[in-house]
């Protein structure tokens, strides 16, 4: 376990800080242009996802499991979120036979 | 004692209540025994107590309860009856209960008949807390009270706007008034830390007389005195107070809670003692009304709108006798004047009710063999007020004209002239009214009747009290014992002046001056309204000068019309369009532009969900970036 850990640190932390940062950044752009709102929450899951990626760095570069129990409490909230989001898309999709984000406007009307 | 002194207000109030809460249910008779009967028996209280100190009892002081106990002064809810509180309770209960007794038979037909009596009994009430006072704060209860009172019942028939607004120039002139009672009572407090007559007045030894503090705080107290008592230049409510029922007239307006004023200053008699200047002014004042008063009446047409102008003279002669130093002479004209007043105001309330409403003396006239009771005891009422011995008013005028003439001769003169209008006035209305032929409608000439017995026979007993009223202070030059005097001296002690300097012969030279005088006038008065039967012009009648002048009141009225309402009507419309034009448009110009804001705002909210991500996502980023700025 031990080595692993040392291997894992023998990459500077600045890379995971940049990596993540791409990837959540591919996720606002994601959330932002497309209209699909499958794609939209892949994108969501995404930042989420970079953000858990870069947290579980964080703990092992600090030394500190705290982190890694965050992560996990993360990707359970994430779950959950998934599940009410989908039944949502679920049910929009039977009114509506589309998954655009922008027929949503009519909820204004 | 102490029980009965705290009976004699107390009974009043609780048949105020008991009308006044029931006024819808309860009979006529019943309110007429309770009303009449809790003042009577209030009346024969003050008779026990009067009768007490004039065997040599002490004054009495009944603390009721604690009304505003703080360290640094305790105000108690107290009362006292002394020899100079027990002398106005026997006026206002006996001459109020006469008057009571009398409101039965003149409102008989009247629909406010309850509401009349129960307001009647508050007046009492709040009478006599003004006189049994024992401190400057209940007296101001009191005062306000019979203020409110008089307010009330001068509005009383209040489908007529004309009464209304005389009620509300009564209210407002008398609030004027007390604005300067109030700043007196606060200046006295600051000073004594106390308002109690005998803390006060105990401690009036640490100052000289003339000291600045004692003189402002007087001439304020003075003030009040102004406003409740209708002095210049606060006297054109009372004239207008005769809106109110006859007897209301007689009991407010003649014979007690206009000698409020009197009253407080002869209370406070200590400290205007010290104060030269406040006495000299008073005198002025009083002088000034008295002649001013007399003027106006002289052409004065309403029956009781003579009258009124007449009170107004009258109590400027007592102001003069307070002026002067002659306490118990301004008090024993306060009572007997209560007495021939309170009689030729119900005397002539009488007449009022003989003609069904009629007011004007033009159209009176030849009434002494339809109404004899009435006419007898207005005869008795107007001897007595002309001062012709041996009637009341003879001795009390004599008494404050003899006090002024050792102290000012100028006031003197003018108060002899002012006297001898008296005389003059009050015998053209009784000739006028009485004498001649009758100049009403025939309509009015069959329905003359005297009035029922239960307004005649409180006419005949204060017709008597006018006659020997006079009886209570003879002067030592007839032989008397100056029993008033003597009563009263506990009170007033050595302040007054008691025995002026003068020999017998002056004093009687200035009797006969004044007598004289007055015959002279009565003579006159008799060629011109009896002999040459010249009745008064008509209201479109053209006058000229001096007459057009007196006629319409010295234009007093307009003239505060001009001084006073006009720029304060024109200020409050000047208030009003700021408010209107300035401040209201500001408050409604910060909702417009709120609402215009809103409609801007509410564009933004499209629906369209990529816009709001947008926002949001800048926002977010908006902020890291400011924050890392910071």
């Amino acid at each position: 376990m031990n080595e692993v850990i040392q291997g894992l640190k023998l990459m500077p932390i600045d890379y995971y800080i940049a990596f993540c940062s791409i990837l959540f950044v591919i996720g606002v752009i994601g959330v932002l242009i497309k209209r699909n709102a499958l794609v939209i929450f892949m994108s969501v899951e995404l930042m989420l996802n970079s953000i858990n990626l870069l947290i579980a760095a964080f703990s092992v570069y600090w030394n500190s499991a705290s982190g890694q129990i965050l992560v996990i409490f993360v990707m359970v909230v994430a779950a959950a979120e998934v599940a009410v989001g989908l039944s949502i898309l679920v049910v929009t999709y039977q009114n509506t036979q589309s998954i655009d984000m922008n027929l949503l406007k009519r909820l204004k009307e | 004692m102490k029980t009965l002194t705290a009976l004699v207000p107390l009974l009043p109030f609780i048949s105020f209540l008991v009308i006044g809460l029931f006024f819808k249910r309860i009979p006529k008779l019943l309110t007429s025994v309770l009303a009449c009967g809790t003042v009577l028996i209030s009346f024969i209280f003050s008779i026990i107590l009067f009768v007490d100190l004039k065997n040599g009892g002490t004054a009495t002081n009944v603390t009721l309860f604690d009304w505003l106990p703080s360290a640094n002064a305790n105000i108690g809810f107290s009362l006292v009856v002394d020899q100079l509180s027990s002398l106005m309770l026997l006026v206002v209960t006996g001459v109020g209960f006469l008057i009571h007794v009398y409101s039965i038979g003149y409102m008989h037909d009247d629909e406010g008949f309850n509401r009349f009596f129960s307001y009647l009994n508050l007046f009492v009430f709040s009478m006599l807390i003004l006189v049994m006072g024992s401190n400057y704060l209940m007296m101001f209860i009191g005062w306000e009270g019979v203020g409110l009172c008089s307010y009330l019942l001068i509005g009383f028939w209040f489908k007529n706007q004309d009464y209304n607004n005389a009620a509300k120039k009564a209210f407002i002139m008398n609030r004027i008034g007390d604005l300067g009672f109030l700043l007196g009572m606060f200046m006295l407090y600051i000073q004594f830390k106390s308002l109690d007559f005998n803390t006060i007045f105990s401690q009036t030894g640490q100052f000289q007389t003339g000291d600045t503090f004692i003189t402002i705080a007087t001439l304020l107290l003075f003030v009040g005195a102004i406003g409740k008592s209708a002095q210049i230049p606060l006297f054109t409510w009372l004239p207008d107070a005769m809106a109110g029922p006859t007897p209301v007239s007689a009991l407010i307006h003649a014979a007690t809670m206009v000698t409020a004023g009197i009253y407080m200053v002869a209370r406070s008699h200590a400290l205007y003692i010290l104060a030269p200047t406040t006495l000299l002014i008073i005198s002025l004042i009083g002088i000034a009304t008295a002649i001013v008063a007399a003027t106006i009446a002289i052409y004065q047409n309403d029956i009781k709108k003579v009258l009124a102008y007449s009170t107004v003279s009258q109590l400027g002669y007592m102001f003069i006798g307070l002026g002067a130093g002659a306490f118990t002479g301004a008090m024993f004209h306060l009572t007997t004047h209560a007495f021939f007043k309170a009689l030729l105001f119900l005397a002539a309330g009488s007449v009022i009710h003989a003609l069904g409403g009629e007011q004007d003396i033009r159209k009176m006239g030849g009434l002494k063999k339809k109404i004899p009771i009435t006419w007898l005891v207005f005869l008795m009422g107007t001897i007595a007020i002309s001062g012709i011995p041996p009637f009341s008013g003879f001795f009390s005028k004599d008494e404050i004209l003899l006090h002024v003439y050792v102290q000012n001769k100028i006031i003197w003169a003018l108060g002899i002239l002012g006297s001898m209008m008296t005389a003059f006035y009050m015998f053209r209305l009784l000739f006028l009214t009485f004498f001649g032929s009758f100049r009403g409608t025939e309509d009015q000439k069959h329905h003359l009747h005297e009035s029922p017995a239960v307004m005649t026979v409180p006419l005949i007993i204060l017709a008597i009290l006018s006659v020997i009223g006079g009886f209570i202070n003879i002067p030592a030059v007839f032989g008397g014992a100056s029993s008033l005097n003597n009563f009263l001296s506990p009170v007033f002690g050595t302040t007054q002046t008691s025995a002026p300097e003068v020999s017998h012969g002056t004093e009687l030279g200035l009797m006969a001056i004044a007598v004289v005088g007055a015959l002279a006038l009565i003579a006159f008065a008799w060629a011109r309204f009896v002999k040459a039967n010249r009745i008064p012009a008509g209201e479109e009648t053209q006058r000229y000068g001096l007459e057009n002048i007196l006629y319409h009141k010295y234009y007093i009225d307009e003239i505060y019309n001009l001084l006073i309402e006009k720029p304060i009507l024109f200020l409050s419309s000047l208030l009003h369009k700021i408010d209107v034009f300035v401040i209201d448009r500001i408050v409604n110009e910060f909702g417009s532009v709120t609402v215009w804001l809103g409609a801007r705002a509410r564009l933004v909210q499209t629906g369209n969900i990529g816009f709001y991500l947008v926002a949001m996502v800048l926002s977010i980023v908006a902020f890291l970036v400011f924050g890392l700025m910071i």
